[in-house]
């Protein structure tokens, strides 16, 4: 297929391994921080092709992941009400809340629906205007935009059973934790393509300065991945510490200024806690001004009583990237997709599930 | 004294049924492995193939049922008439039987559209000829409106195992090839694309068809069949899984083989799906003996409906259960069963 068959050709993949191979002349561990990064490298087997000495750490970069249990029971909670429709994207619907999830909830009558953008669930607020709609709306930098519009034309046309459940998360704040902690072993990071494609990349610019470690922005197909990982070993080797555009074919370095005007039209930043991690300061948006009406939480008095985690579950140190999902006694035991302890197992983007899906065979020999 | 004994499936964990026990994954096989198999249990059931094998007066019968509840009823190339038609003798094909009689339940609900029931009707009459069999037997019921979601179609079949054939996991050995008869998720990605509301500059026509004539052409040219399998709910991760876990076998197959449409590939990056998982018609896996995959897909190339057929990997006898494939860019990942549905993802 044009436009991606390019970016998955063998014969470059090869030639592109073996320039790393040439360039890395000591050991890197080397964080890509989205899930859809972590992702796509076990599901090409790029992990298994990397020389030994380059040590790649998952970062938090799963939205579904660090949807604090809160959150999620508020979601089950507000889906479970007859005069309520829930849509979310699909993803959400089987992270596990305090004791059940929201297919669940589905199972027991609840009205919840898979829609692929929150325009998908103003219309259905339109059509139902004896309900009221209530769309999960999470995400980073990326789902931000449409999100905003969902609110921006549900503020402007009255669409007043429309509401929305906000878990925004915004990714720079997440690498400034990760490399300020005193613990961090990270020497390089892959930034999210499609997060910088909006929110373009001169705040990695400061991150890369005051903590001198190089940052590139790369792109989710293999030979992405690897360019990457090339252009950031090539830094290391030589002690650089600059922010590189390997997405340069979706990426500007000021990103998408109208899609950044809607968000901060409606959204204001806040302190955010992020499952598994804690709070991290201005790490979250939330809707504000005459925005501020459609915020599911206020509007329909959702409570949030503070909510226990489970206690086996590894997912806070997965999630940070301290240890491997593999590392966790219950993965693949007692947490699976059927039956998951923690986000990180259901999420398309959770780092459990790529190693469950792609990479069982080594670390469970049948 | 509890009247029932205990549910074999853990209450806890699923006290409902979920929308995932019918997806055809884990949670499909937990439903059959716990509930079903134990309580019918007989030899006839026991291979939990397509249909089953009924030895009767010297002859070998097949015999099999499949209910379809496809939504929406009609989609580009096809709808539920003629799936419900193809399904069924396809599942006798692959036991490698030639399909002679269906029965045809219909179960309605108040208010559906009597010129849809008719274009079904005649949906059916029309693929019945197509795929040489006939309906002899039915029923219909109607339900409250609301109880139903249009038209559910319940049909089984029978037909008689080709002179010579043996078809099961039991007969898989490391070594045997796997061929594909065409090419993957075009059912599939036609029904979601429509439900979905994508407008495609390029069509997807589901390619149901019946597949028993390619089988025979395979058993006439003498090819050794050991097993064979239609891709449907699950797609191709489903299929290879159970078989290499009933056969005790490991499979490789190489990504590069696999033919994907352009318009399939598309599709499946829009909505984040993966080509393995998506259901197929019109489409079988053939696992024949070691040396004739080659062969064999070129038979298979003969004919209309397999014209991209193709050999795509190989029974090994390391890491038995487990499918792997070799990626386009010479990586290896593991094929695994899809847990539930498959959830359109987030971003």
């Amino acid at each position: 297929m044009r436009y991606l068959d390019e970016y998955r050709d063998g014969a470059a993949a090869q030639k592109m391994l073996r320039l790393i191979a040439r360039t890395a002349t000591r050991p890197w561990t080397v964080m890509e921080v989205c899930g859809s990064h972590t992702h796509a490298l076990l599901k090409y087997g790029i992990d298994r092709l990397l020389p030994d000495s380059l040590t790649l750490i998952h970062g938090p970069g799963c939205p579904v992941c660090v949807t604090p249990v809160e959150i999620i029971n508020q979601a089950i909670a507000v889906a479970a009400r007859p005069d309520v429709i829930f849509a979310s994207y699909g993803d959400m619907l089987r992270v596990p809340g305090s004791g059940k999830d929201l297919l669940s909830v589905r199972a027991e009558g609840g009205d919840v629906r898979i829609v692929y953008s929150p325009l998908d669930a103003l219309k259905l607020a339109r059509q139902n205007p004896d309900r009221k709609l209530v769309f999960f709306a999470i995400g980073f930098e990326t789902t931000a935009p449409a999100n905003a519009m969902a609110v921006f034309l549900a503020e402007r046309d009255g669409v007043d059973n429309f509401f929305m459940l906000t878990s925004h998360v915004l990714i720079p704040p997440a690498i400034e934790a990760i490399a300020s902690s005193p613990d961090n072993r990270v020497q390089g990071f892959l930034a999210p393509g499609h997060v910088c494609t909006i929110a373009g990349y001169t705040q990695y610019e400061a991150l890369a300065a005051k903590h001198r470690i190089p940052i590139v922005v790369t792109g989710f197909e293999p030979l992405d991945l690897l360019q990457g990982i090339y252009m950031l070993v090539k830094q290391l080797e030589t002690g650089g510490h600059e922010v590189e555009n390997q997405y340069a074919r979706s990426v500007k370095r000021e990103g998408n200024p109208q899609a950044q005007a809607l968000i901060e039209k409606v959204f204001e930043v806040i302190d955010h806690k992020w499952r598994g991690i804690g709070v991290i300061p201005a790490s979250g948006l939330r809707l504000k001004g005459p925005y501020a009406r459609f915020d599911a939480a206020k509007a329909l008095a959702l409570e949030s009583p503070p909510s226990e985690e489970e206690t086996v579950c590894i997912a806070g140190l997965v999630l940070q990237g301290v240890k491997r999902p593999v590392d966790c006694p219950a993965f693949g035991a007692a947490c699976t997709p059927e039956h998951a302890l923690g986000a990180p197992m259901v999420s398309s983007e959770g780092a459990c599930a790529a190693y469950y899906l792609y990479a069982r065979r080594e670390e469970t020999p049948a | 004294m509890s009247l029932f004994p205990d549910c074999p499936l853990p209450l806890d964990e699923y006290p409902r049924v979920l929308l995932a026990h019918g997806g055809g994954g884990r949670l499909t096989q937990s439903l059959i492995d716990k509930m079903l198999l134990p309580s019918f249990d007989n030899p006839f059931l026991a291979p939990l193939h397509d249909g089953a094998i009924l030895p009767l007066d010297g002859q070998r019968l097949a015999f099999s049922t499949d209910s379809y509840v496809v939504q929406p009823p009609f989609f580009p190339g096809g709808d539920i008439g003629r799936l419900a038609v193809f399904g069924t003798a396809n599942d006798l094909a692959m036991c490698g039987a030639r399909p002679l009689f269906l029965s045809c339940a219909l179960i309605l609900e108040e208010g559906l559209r009597m010129e849809n029931l008719w274009r079904i009707i005649v949906s059916m009459k029309e693929a019945a000829q197509e795929a040489g069999v006939q309906i002899v037997t039915g029923d219909s019921k109607v339900v409250q409106r609301g109880k139903g979601d249009g038209v559910f179609i319940n049909t089984s079949g029978i037909g008689t195992v080709l002179p010579g054939v043996e078809v099961g996991p039991q007969r898989v050995r490391p070594g045997d090839e796997i061929v594909l008869s065409g090419p993957l998720g075009v059912h599939g990605i036609a029904v979601m694309a429509l439900r979905e509301g994508l407008s495609l500059d390029a069509d997807v026509k589901s390619d149901s068809a019946p597949v028993f004539p390619m089988v025979r052409a395979l058993v006439e040219e003498g090819i050794e069949i050991h097993m064979l399998r239609d891709p449907t709910r699950g797609g191709l991760s489903a299929a290879l899984n159970e078989t290499a876990n009933k056969s005790s076998v490991g499979m490789v197959i190489e990504e590069e083989r696999l033919p994907v449409s352009p318009e399939v590939q598309g599709v499946c990056e829009i909505l984040g799906l993966d080509p393995l998982y998506v259901a197929n018609e019109g489409n079988f896996i053939a696992i024949v003996k070691e040396g004739w995959g080659e062969r064999a897909a070129e038979l298979l190339r003969r004919h209309p409906l397999g014209r991209e057929a193709v050999a795509i990997g190989r029974a090994v006898p390391e890491h038995p259960g487990t499918v792997i494939m070799s990626t386009r860019i010479r990586g290896e990942r593991v094929v695994d069963v899809m847990s539930g549905e498959q959830l359109p993802r987030i971003c």
